[in-house]
């Protein structure tokens, strides 16, 4: 084991306690204060919920860990599933729909992958004019109506079980080992890590730093044609407001879970958790009967708690 | 060349850099005007023309304190939700107590907390400001829509409303506000040390440090500045449209990023005027008021707009790069 991959084990290691507790006081938190939440199916139900929210927090950590940000993740997404539904309308066909819902996504991330990267505009504004182009293009086309009538074939993507496992669980757990590999097994991971921590290194070091920043918001654009798979499949239906605010959701998870906002070192499990840790807030919320924009509140606070915990860590 | 008339050269050519750039700014909102002009019959009414000018007015007032955030290399994105709380507030306290002060103080009062929580969140928490502001952003919409719950707060006394829709000697009553503001603006932008302070802190904030700027003080100072003119605005909408909905501000935060960079506030910090945001509110309003009048679908405005911010910073990256 070298030196490189044991310090970031102590990185680590040192985080665990961090999203954590966040996550043991949630749960005894809810667990005591409502009767239905502490039971196998209540259980399953977060963690089908939470589903959705990862493939899009994976690759947000990624991004992340480029000092990036992608604000249009929601939008874009909002828009991939009503292509999705469109096109599975037209042709009824569900792979069709579903290969026009990820060209959707890879055109975004590419498109911003390029704006920010060969352009060089920073990547919060350049996602900031994404979002506000994918919600004008998820307006137009359905005109501010839900899309319905999507066969019922599709539901069972999302209510489906393989051997008593929900699918979309599956499907999560796929895309977790695949970004998992991608970052700490690849070459492609270990330049995200280095990016992060000293771009012009990396550059010295003969490495398209370009090449690198479009892959990872290309990545970002696939993994959110997933998500909208499973988000149409969900709802059976595509809204142009659906997905708005779900990249707050994700970046709440990635910050809740670890991954620095200045220093670019993140940890994909604490992602994990922190989806979790949001699945369980907004669980826990709903069973309390708490509105859904007083949720969209207590996620802002915890997005701010973690980060200042993150900053506190800064300091030394 | 002494050192004073080697300063005295340089800030010429800025100063004429400058004019050039809102003399080109101007030149496309003329374009524009003479566009729409052609186009829309409409357009040259008085009706129109007003119509214009308070919308104008109402971005400028949103983007004239983003543009004191924006100089300092940080960036506010909870404007827009900012004025959804405050209006929703003042709206409150007007029907309960009655009183427009009370109403626009509370709205001014309120915005200005606002902006003081995202100061807070920037130095003393060192939180990156776009993140910060994205978080209080959903922070307050969370709250504005609990508080309402779906309801709407309408009728106001028609002193209230005289600062939307009244008009003093033919001219609506918010471009009044707008010139004191503009004026103020620029005043303690160009002509105060404090203004100065804070072109410092955009355009390198570890040589403002060294050289004794407070740069924490100054920060939350424009944050707090940038939500109390939210706040103001806040005020502006709702005596216009005469209710308060928990939405009410939810369109205008990307117009607003546009108008500042649009009128050439750079967004890397240190560059840019506060009389610049005011074309650069022209300009987008120009655009967006043309795309009614011209019955384009509205679903085409969050469209433009995003393409509008992405052509200005990718000018503004250009012109940073040729500067290098």
């Amino acid at each position: 084991m070298n030196a490189r991959s044991l310090a970031l084990q102590a990185m680590s290691i040192a985080r665990v306690p961090g999203v954590a507790i966040v996550l043991v006081v949630l749960c005894a938190t809810f667990g005591l204060t409502s009767p239905g939440f502490a039971t196998p199916a209540n259980i399953a139900n977060i963690l089908t919920q939470s589903t959705i929210l990862l493939l899009l927090a994976l690759p947000m950590t990624v991004i992340i860990m480029t000092e990036g940000l992608d604000l249009s993740m929601g939008a874009v997404l909002t828009f991939a599933s009503i292509v999705f539904a469109v096109t599975v309308l037209t042709t009824g066909s569900p792979v069709l729909a579903f290969l026009a819902a990820l060209t959707v996504g890879f055109c975004f991330g590419l498109w911003n992958g390029v704006l920010i990267a060969v352009l060089d505009i920073p990547p919060f504004i350049t996602t900031l004019g994404t979002l506000g182009i994918a919600q004008g293009l998820s307006l137009l086309v359905t005109d501010g109506q839900s899309v319905v009538g999507i066969p019922h074939s599709i539901q069972s993507i999302y209510s489906g079980t393989v051997a008593g496992i929900p699918l979309p669980v599956i499907i999560a757990a796929l895309a977790y080992c695949g970004t998992h590999t991608l970052l700490y097994h690849t070459r492609f991971g270990t330049y995200v890590f280095a990016l992060g921590g000293n771009r012009e290194a990396l550059k010295v070091a003969g490495i398209s730093v370009r090449g690198l920043l479009i892959r990872t918001y290309v990545f970002g654009g696939l993994m959110v044609g997933f998500a909208a798979l499973l988000m149409t499949a969900r709802l059976n239906s595509a809204h142009p407001t659906a997905g708005i605010g779900m990249e707050f959701d994700a970046i709440a998870a990635v910050a809740v879970g670890g991954t620095s906002f200045e220093r670019g070192n993140g940890w994909l499990l604490g992602t994990l958790l922190g989806v979790i840790a949001v699945g369980v807030l907004r669980n826990g919320l709903n069973l309390l009967a708490v509105q859904s924009s007083a949720q969209v509140a207590c996620i802002g606070a915890l997005v701010i708690i973690a980060l200042f915990i993150d900053g506190l860590r800064a300091e030394p | 060349m002494s050192v004073a008339t080697n300063m005295l050269v340089r800030s010429r050519l800025a100063l004429s850099r400058d004019g050039m750039q809102a003399f080109y700014r101007l030149l496309a909102a003329a374009l524009l005007c003479a566009v729409l002009a052609a186009l829309s019959d409409v357009f040259l009414t008085m009706n129109n023309i007003f119509n214009v000018l308070r919308q104008t007015a109402l971005l400028f007032l949103m983007a004239s304190g983003l543009t004191l955030v924006i100089l300092t290399a940080g960036l506010d994105l909870s404007v827009g939700a900012n004025i959804g709380l405050s209006a929703c507030l003042a709206a409150t306290i007007i029907k309960a107590v009655g009183s427009p002060m009370l109403g626009v103080a509370t709205g001014i009062g309120c915005g200005a907390l606002i902006g003081l929580a995202n100061g807070i969140l920037v130095t003393a928490l060192r939180i990156p400001s776009f993140i910060a502001t994205y978080g209080v952003m959903w922070i307050l919409a969370g709250i504005t829509y609990y508080y309402m719950a779906g309801d709407t707060i309408h009728g106001f006394p028609p002193g209230f409303r005289q600062l939307g829709s009244g008009y003093l000697f033919g001219v609506p009553m918010p471009v009044y506000v707008m010139v004191v503001f503009l004026l103020i603006g620029t005043l303690f932008a160009q002509r105060t040390v404090w203004g100065q302070q804070i072109y410092a802190i955009g355009a390198n904030s570890i040589a403002a440090r060294l050289s004794g700027v407070p740069v924490e003080r100054r920060l939350i100072l424009v944050y707090t500045v940038s939500g109390a003119m939210a706040g103001l605005a806040s005020l502006i909408v709702l005596a216009r449209i005469n209710s308060a909905q928990g939405d009410i501000g939810e369109e205008l935060t990307l117009p607003a990023i546009a108008a500042v960079l649009v009128g050439g506030t750079s967004l890397f910090g240190g560059y840019g005027t506060v009389a610049g945001t005011l074309i650069g509110a022209l300009i987008l309003t120009l655009v967006l008021n043309g795309m009614n009048l011209l019955q384009i679908n509205s679903s085409w405005q969050p469209l433009v707009t995003g393409i509008i911010i992405l052509l200005a910073v990718w000018i503004d990256t250009r012109t940073r790069r040729i500067g290098e």
